[in-house]
């Protein structure tokens, strides 16, 4: 065997993988699949950005790689679905939403198909790779697809919940999932509660309603805040669709103030669906969302992206300020 | 075996399954009438494959459509369904005055297939190009269960414009998927001409066949050799490609090879005339 790393500032596919610690992925489907012979795992060759590559080599049998061909992946789930295999179908979460949004709905929502799509790398957690790559429009495209259950993970640990919570569902599952640098929020995995939101942190002044990375962003403000005097509760959107009406009307009857928090456009994600609830429930309440520009984010490193776009505890901190002082 | 199923290759007298061809013919003529609008033609150039399909080559079981071990039949010409209704209703998925209610109000029958609301359709179509990745996920599974169940997928050749065909098509060859057979119905038409004047796409035969499949080439209305080229499918080693040259309209001489005839409605002498033109041969 010939060595081909050896200067430790070298790095490759297979060495930056092992750092991606929330991609929990892999082995939280093999423990499943041990248990459900119906569950199948599926890639468009990029097993090894996801690290589906472990379910390959522990199940080579029951893993289907298509090739850089995502539609059809899509299809061929559906096919596979009608016989009773449950298929586990992993893309970034740009080509999962937008490259195959008719096969979503068409293939598996409107035939109500149990595939579960695993749309990873969401949000501009790509950074630099740019817009091709960012998933900033998913929620809204999902979430108005009937029979379709959209889910969307904070950390490591809420993947591992999301897929045991969701496995039995009819029709297809949207898991929104980051790109595995997520720091953990759970420090074991969750049971989730079907529909339901997760209370974080208890809070009195106002609410914080996040989803995916903004799940930690927000906890990382509530800190912030609990330190000017201000009592923020925290809730992890971790379903997205159903979606937790009676946790933000309470949200709106106990506390001054909601703002959500999401790594989205700001049309038709978590804000939006947030928003329509109490307008539609006829709640008036401080009320903002701090999401995405409605344009295509700039280019840098996740990290730079999220301080410049205020997806970070401080930039979060200071809109749900504003909104207080609306 | 249990007396309910059909089993695969019924013996069927040619005769009596072109009469069939030409029945589904009629059925399609009378339920358009009650939408008022539909493809007669795109159904007319399938019929004989339709017949022979159903009335004696697939392994079906009305009774319990959603028998694992049946062979299953998708159409990715979706637009085709009005053909197909008549004869599940015939082999008794469903009661035959269901055809009656057709398009109207809360209808499971509409213009395109749904599987959650018609037993015997074995997947819902309706978005040209998606049915021959549904069937490599059908075969596909056949393989990896151990069963041994046919996975046929009709398509349009208007429809191999569609990309996500091609992607199909390399994955049945990758994948090895000789329990899958697909049948272009080849009428050389879609809505705005011609197929090779709108986006040409022969040689589709060797295109097929590069994609590593094992191609046949036939007349789709010649009964002896639909069942033939049926028959053959069965033992191909590879994923088979019947490419069945038919005609669209095929049964209505003022309806063939007319581009115009893809969606329409006869009013009642044209009604009259293309009737009578068909019973005519059933009469014969």
């Amino acid at each position: 065997m010939t060595a081909t790393v050896l200067d430790p500032a070298s790095w490759n596919i297979q060495t930056s993988l092992a750092k991606l610690t929330a991609l929990t992925m892999a082995d939280e489907l093999i423990a499943m699949a041990a248990e459900r012979p119906e569950i199948v795992v599926m890639t468009a060759d990029l097993a090894t950005s996801n690290g589906l590559d472990e379910f390959q080599r522990a199940l080579p049998h029951r893993f289907i790689n298509t090739g850089i061909a995502e539609q059809n992946m899509m299809s061929i789930a559906a096919g596979l679905a009608s016989t009773g295999m449950i298929p586990y179908v992993s893309t970034f979460a740009s080509f999962a939403s937008l490259l195959c949004a008719e096969q979503l709905r068409t293939d598996l929502a409107y035939t109500r198909m149990k595939v579960r799509i695993l749309a990873h790398h969401a949000g501009i957690s790509m950074g630099f790779y740019g817009t091709s790559h960012h998933a900033v429009e998913d929620i809204a495209v999902t979430r108005a697809m009937g029979h379709m259950t959209v889910v969307s993970a904070a950390d490591g640990n809420a993947i591992r919940g999301l897929l045991r919570a969701t496995v039995d569902l009819d029709g297809p599952v949207y898991i929104r999932i980051g790109r595995g640098a997520e720091k953990p929020v759970y420090a074991e995995t969750p049971v989730f509660e079907h529909g339901k939101f997760v209370t974080l942190r208890a809070g009195t002044d106002a609410t914080l309603i996040a989803t995916g990375i903004g799940v930690k962003v927000a906890l990382d403000a509530a800190g912030i805040l609990a330190a000017e005097g201000v009592s923020v509760r925290v809730l992890d959107a971790v379903y997205l669709k159903p979606l937790d009406e009676a946790a933000i009307l309470a949200a709106a009857d106990q506390t001054a103030a909601i703002l959500t928090v999401e790594e989205h456009n700001p049309h038709g994600g978590l804000g939006s669906a947030v928003g329509e609830v109490l307008a539609l429930a006829g709640r008036a309440v401080r009320f903002g969302k701090q999401a995405l520009p409605d344009d295509y984010a700039l280019v840098a490193p996740p990290s730079q992206l999220y301080r410049h776009y205020g997806l970070t505890g401080e930039g979060v901190a200071q809109a749900l300020k504003k909104v207080l002082a609306k | 075996m249990d007396n309910s199923v059909l089993p695969r290759n019924r013996p069927a007298d040619v005769r009596v399954l072109q009469r069939r061809a030409d029945w589904i013919r009629l059925e399609t003529i009378r339920l358009v009438e009650i939408a008022k609008s539909g493809h007669y033609s795109s159904v007319f150039s399938c019929a004989e494959m339709f017949a022979a399909l159903y009335y004696s080559v697939l392994r079906l079981k009305p009774t319990d459509p959603r028998w694992d071990d049946r062979d299953r039949f998708l159409l990715g010409k979706g637009h085709a369904a009005i053909g197909q209704y008549p004869v599940l209703a015939d082999l008794g998925y469903f009661p035959a005055d269901l055809l009656d209610t057709y398009t109207r109000l809360g209808s499971p029958l509409g213009d395109h297939p749904d599987m959650n609301k018609v037993p015997g359709i074995d997947f819902s179509s309706g978005s040209i190009g998606h049915n021959l990745s549904v069937g490599v996920g059908m075969a596909l599974s056949a393989k990896m269960r151990g069963k041994d169940y046919l996975t046929w997928v009709m398509l349009g050749d208007g429809e191999l414009a569609e990309g996500q065909v091609w992607e199909a098509a390399m994955a049945a060859a990758h994948y090895g998927l000789a329990n899958l057979i697909g049948v272009v119905d080849a009428n050389g038409m879609g809505l705005d001409g011609d197929t090779e004047a709108v986006m040409g796409v022969e040689p589709m035969a060797d295109k097929f066949a590069a994609f590593g499949w094992a191609v046949d080439e036939i007349d789709g209305h010649d009964m002896d050799a639909v069942l033939a080229a049926f028959a053959r499918a069965q033992a191909a080693d590879r994923p088979q490609m019947i490419v069945a040259r038919t005609r669209k309209g095929k049964g209505v001489s003022f309806m063939e090879r007319d581009p115009s005839w893809h969606r329409g409605f006869l009013g009642p002498a044209d009604k009259a005339a293309a009737m009578a033109e068909i019973e005519a041969r059933l009469a014969r």
